[in-house]
């Protein structure tokens, strides 16, 4: 058609004018929405200087929430990472029926507001839910108490791990696994040696993920925490109550320490994704392993 | 079927099953169980009291405009990072997913700082006679951040693997940008797109921690749903909460079973051979 045409034509959108217009207005919209928020917190945390800010990360309610915040973590990610690896192994190693459907479950906490995952919980420990008289009889405290902590932010977490496990072992199929059983590796030998390689980084990937969401939730805990100052205030309600206290600068500090957190997810996480984990995989989400005839 | 060799379906199935049985499904079913323990005459009272359906009113009204804010937003970071290398689109990347990282309370005192009448952009605005903070646009702007990376995540694999031959056969045949960006490119993008703007929109629908600080929280103006179930428990009103609560469940399962139809659809398309 075109006589003078060189090698190749610029691909779509490539004009100057286009792709100049396109970039500055992105990069101005990202800097004011997603730059400014991050630069903002900083800038109030240390608005009255170092040692203000200091002062108010060492206040001891400040610090026990920080410690709850890591004791609850410490307790949810291990459980649910445990969760992941059996909810992969099971969902891609095996065909049973009703696989899909436990993959939609599993992800059921991805689509649901954290305050109606709180208000369920409150009805399953709550005195006015199931369990709840009978616990209460036993003296056994749930809600309100670090355990209902735990149990609220494992709900909105449960996807993490398996989600980054699942695609990556239906790609990567059951050959390997079949291999190391068939020469007379133990169950557990085989997982071990044979697939934790293989999954580690998209593991860690799933862990930092799920490690960020629990010591960031705030819907869900705040319906089931109680909220009592020094004891059952998380990082995240701490900040609520700080800043309706008009301690905003004390408020800020404690979102400053959570904002870290989350830079270091973000770093953690672009380091895992170039040794091949998280969102670039190609592998579908949801195809039975291929059953490649020997 | 060829038998499976591999051990542990038994402990693995089971660990899962108790996970999920315990976690997710008995609170919900406790959930649905309590509301439908309300009787459908007071259920419907509750759910359709003016309160109430002002809230969903704001909710989903502001969730449709932040939606169709990042349909465009997100569409256009997509594009930007993929197509385009300028300095630092690796960090513009990494940011992206920012809003997923940051713990939504610090979302929502952040952007209250910036949008309130003294911080940066209010005070910036206000002689415009523009008042984010404690309104509906505020609202928006809470959920327009904490939705943002669906739509860019779910578009950026699909246009990183787009075939240029496409392109290119549509360039031969004289097609302008426009027209291949619209009759190529927009039509492949359209399952992750839609599976994008259904994740986001049922974020939106659900966001407590970010918007609380910057609603303003007024009822029948600035209330949105979950705010008012918070309100009820804090009333000791459980049953209402519990009715409202489940409005907002089967918005999710259905926002859900789309969601899974349209991953169905899209893989008809992606997955062969």
């Amino acid at each position: 058609m075109h006589a003078t045409r060189s090698k190749k034509p610029p691909r779509v959108g490539d004009a100057p004018a286009i792709r100049r217009t396109l970039i500055a207005i992105t990069l101005l919209l990202g800097a004011l929405l997603i730059l400014a928020p991050l630069l903002v917190i900083a800038v109030q945390a240390f608005s009255e200087g170092w040692k203000v800010f200091a002062a108010a990360i060492a206040h001891p309610d400040t610090l026990s929430a920080i410690l709850l915040t890591v004791v609850t973590a410490l307790i949810a990610v291990p459980i649910n990472t445990a969760f992941g690896v059996a909810a992969a192994w099971s969902i891609t190693k095996f065909d049973f029926p009703l696989r899909r459907l436990l993959l939609v479950v599993t992800e059921i906490p991805f689509s649901i507001s954290p305050i109606v995952a709180g208000v369920a919980y409150l009805f399953v420990y709550g005195l006015q839910g199931l369990f709840g008289p009978l616990l209460d009889a036993y003296g056994i405290k749930i809600l309100f108490a670090l355990p209902g902590i735990v149990l609220a932010s494992m709900f909105v977490t449960a996807p993490f791990v398996a989600r980054e496990l699942i695609p990556l072992m239906q790609a990567q199929g059951r050959d390997l696994e079949e291999a190391a059983t068939s020469l007379g590796a133990s169950g557990w030998r085989t997982f071990l040696s044979v697939t934790l390689p293989n999954i580690r980084w998209a593991m860690l990937y799933g862990i930092i993920l799920c490690n960020a969401r629990v010591m960031g939730e705030f819907g869900a805990v705040s319906v089931v925490s109680g909220n009592i100052r020094g004891q059952t205030n998380t990082l995240p309600l701490h900040i609520e109550l700080l800043y309706h206290d008009y301690q905003t600068t004390g408020a800020f500090a404690a979102a400053f320490i959570l904002t870290l957190l989350a830079v270091v997810t973000i770093i953690a996480k672009v380091a895992l994704e170039r040794r091949g984990a998280g969102r670039r995989r190609r592998a579908p989400i949801v195809t039975p392993a291929p059953e490649v005839a020997k | 079927m060829r038998r499976n060799v591999l051990p542990g379906l038994r402990l693995s199935l089971g660990v899962t099953l108790f996970y999920v049985g315990l976690i997710v499904v008995l609170p919900l079913a406790a959930l649905v169980f309590k509301a439908a323990s309300l009787g459908p005459a007071d259920y419907w009272a509750i759910v359709s009291s003016p309160r109430a359906v002002a809230t969903y009113r704001v909710t989903v009204l502001c969730a449709l405009a932040a939606t169709v804010f990042n349909l465009f937003f997100g569409l256009a970071l997509a594009w930007v990072l993929t197509r385009y290398r300028f300095p630092g689109w690796r960090f513009v990347d990494a940011l992206v997913d920012l809003p997923f990282a940051l713990p939504t309370a610090v979302a929502g005192i952040a952007l209250t700082a910036l949008f309130s009448a003294n911080g940066w952009f209010g005070a910036a605005l206000a002689p415009l006679g523009i008042k984010v903070a404690y309104t509906p646009l505020g609202i928006m702007i809470a959920m327009i951040f904490t939705s943002l990376p669906f739509i860019v995540r779910t578009v950026q694999p699909v246009l990183e693997d787009l075939d240029p031959a496409l392109e290119e056969a549509a360039q031969s045949l004289g097609g302008s940008d426009w027209t291949i960006f619209r009759k190529v490119i927009l039509p492949l993008l359209k399952p992750a797109l839609l599976a994008g703007l259904s994740l986001s929109f049922a974020r939106s629908l659900g966001e407590f921690g970010a918007i609380i600080f910057i609603a303003g929280n007024k009822p029948f103006e600035t209330e949105i749903t979950a705010l008012l179930i918070f309100i009820r428990l804090e009333e000791y009103d459980y049953q209402a909460a519990a009715a409202i609560a489940s409005v907002l469940l089967i918005t999710a399962f259905s926002m859900l079973a789309l969601t899974n139809f349209m991953q169905a659809r899209a893989l008809r398309y992606t997955a062969r051979g």
